[in-house]
């Protein structure tokens, strides 16, 4: 057994528990925890398969910002714990008719690719080739795909400002700060420099009692 | 020396590799505590001699061993782990914090073939490896079961997010550029004296690079997270002992990581300023220049802090969403053109 599958079987290994562990785990924060694993042992895999560009993007788009959002939602909600005892045999049924039509989908695709596509070339599986798919998935993506991907962020944008209009319900208790009219302040709008004459105290006061002149 | 040892293990196949490449991160790994030893000693120094104080002098020469005595002191102080925390993501959460400020190092090129890992997509790892380390001080906050602990980790969390973004663009301009992920590359791009470096054309992208960098590390004056005056000391709180120190060692690993990153890809990473230096017995090959940057980087870090006042929340977040990352997107928009520009009528840049 050559390293490379050595280190595949492992990260399959730890891909699989920590995927069990997500469906199976009571406590909310440490099911999100063991997803966060799963992709980033997903990532692992991907990189020394040779896709280094999409395990890495995995990591920094789910591991580093989804799924803090998700532990974000979690925590703040407080949940401690789900159901002491599982519903299996509620769920057991249909989880298991939709676990076998999606292996079957994948199956089927997996026979379909055998027949109609060329294997993948050597070097792609293997770890030795210096990892240089970035540039070439780059090109394709700004190159042949450009419109496509011009579309997509389109969409992507239109869903974010939905998003930002539907949950930004102004309220009409709201107090709001300007920064920018904070920060624009001048001097001269809060402090005004009075200029007095100078008082002078009558001469005799001053003789007879000097305690009135300074004070304590 | 090196260079036989690279051979005698290269000549014994995959075990070879293997106990060269855990050579190689042990010599990484092993100086990092001790850097960070030494810079909280300067740390403390330097803003004494701002403040006109002395700052600690007592311990050894000149204060020398005042980290040491630190260290010592906190390995033998009890670890309390607070009734009805989570005592699994309690202990573990300083690791996820450590962890990735220590693996981001593989890919950082100390000079010309000084290196652990030429990934091509050197960058984007380590942009990955620091998305993570927020995870360390999220489930220390939750972890705890304390109220400060939890505000100070959503603090930061959202902090940490809103200036990953404005950095991450900040790296666009530098990839713009030199055309390539992988940093010993972009440092190769830089070469030939400082003004071929690329903070002069991306002057504003660097600007923006170092102050969030001090946001990230959740250094003052951006140090939401800790607010010692008004969440005690935010997530961390009940933290102390070594396991205080664990987080204490990632944060200021973050900030050398940082500093090593901006001078790679901002001022020429290895490069001498001017190209004769590298024929004068100077600083020898390379090394030691990115050293003297690293350090003078470091430095700012320290400065910034004994000079400005903590940010207010909203503020941090203004600057962060709305000066930051229009600034760097039309920034972006100016190196891409300017590329585009000098690709199709040659010349220039």
């Amino acid at each position: 057994m050559s390293f490379s599958a050595f280190l595949f079987y492992v990260l399959a290994a730890i891909l699989l528990a920590s995927a069990v562990r997500v469906v199976s785990a009571r406590q909310p924060v440490h099911a999100a925890l063991s997803l966060v694993l799963a992709f980033f042992t997903m990532a692992a895999l991907w990189i020394t398969l040779g896709a280094e560009f999409l395990g890495l993007a995995l990591v920094v788009i789910y591991v580093g910002a989804v799924m803090v959002l998700f532990l974000f939602v979690l925590m703040m909600l407080d949940v401690r714990q789900t159901d002491k005892t599982p519903r299996w045999r509620l769920h057991l049924i249909p989880a298991l008719a939709i676990g076998a039509l999606m292996l079957l989908e994948i199956v089927l695709l997996i026979v379909d690719g055998v027949k109609t596509k060329t294997a993948l070339p050597e070097s792609a599986a293997s770890m030795d080739k210096p990892l240089d798919n970035t540039r070439e998935l780059g090109k394709l993506l700004f190159e042949d795909y450009l419109y496509s991907l011009e579309l997509v962020g389109v969409l992507l944008l239109v869903g974010m400002i939905a998003a930002i209009v539907l949950t930004h319900r102004q309220s009409r208790f709201a107090k709001r700060q300007e920064v920018s009219e904070q920060i624009a302040v001048t001097r001269d709008d809060r402090l005004r420099v009075v200029s007095m004459p100078a008082e002078v105290e009558a001469e005799d006061a001053t003789a007879h009692s000097p305690d009135k002149t300074g004070g304590h | 020396m090196i260079q036989w040892l690279a051979d005698f293990f290269g000549s014994m196949g995959t075990p070879g590799l293997v106990i060269w490449t855990m050579l190689k991160i042990v010599a990484i790994t092993l100086p990092l505590p001790l850097c960070v030893a030494f810079l909280t000693l300067a740390e403390r120094r330097v803003i004494g001699a701002m403040q006109s104080r002395c700052g600690p002098i007592r311990v050894g020469p000149n204060g020398i061993l005042q980290p040491f005595a630190d260290v010592l002191k906190m390995l033998f102080k009890e670890v309390v782990i607070p009734a009805r925390a989570n005592r699994l993501l309690f202990r573990f959460a300083p690791l996820l914090a450590l962890a990735p400020a220590v693996a981001a190092w593989g890919t950082i090129p100390f000079s010309e073939n000084l290196w652990l890992a030429d990934l091509n997509a050197g960058l984007l790892y380590i942009m990955m490896m620091s998305s993570i380390g927020v995870y360390g001080i999220i489930l220390a906050g939750w972890a705890s079961n304390s109220r400060y602990a939890l505000l100070g980790s959503l603090r930061s969390t959202a902090q940490l997010i809103s200036y990953e973004l404005a950095m991450g663009f900040a790296l666009v301009g530098v990839i713009l550029l030199a055309n390539t992920l992988n940093l010993g590359d972009i440092v190769r791009h830089q070469a030939g004296g400082f003004w071929h470096w690329y903070f002069l054309p991306l002057f504003p992208l660097f600007v923006v690079y170092f102050i969030a960098a001090i946001a990230e590390t959740n250094r003052h004056p951006f140090d939401m997270a800790e607010g010692e005056s008004e969440l005690v000391a935010g997530f961390h709180v009940e933290y102390s002992g070594i396991v205080f120190a664990l987080f204490f060692l990632a944060e200021y690993m973050n900030m050398i990581l940082l500093s090593v990153l901006a001078a790679t890809l901002f001022l020429g990473g290895w490069m001498a300023p001017l190209p004769f230096f590298n024929e004068l017995p100077l600083l020898g090959d390379g090394f030691l220049w990115l050293a003297l940057k690293v350090a003078g980087l470091l430095f700012i870090f320290l400065w910034v802090r004994a000079s400005f006042p903590r940010y207010r929340y909203d503020q941090i977040m203004r600057l962060g969403w709305k000066v930051f990352i229009p600034l760097t997107l039309v920034w972006i928009v100016v190196v891409a053109v300017a590329v585009r520009w000098s690709a199709l009528f040659g010349g220039g840049a």
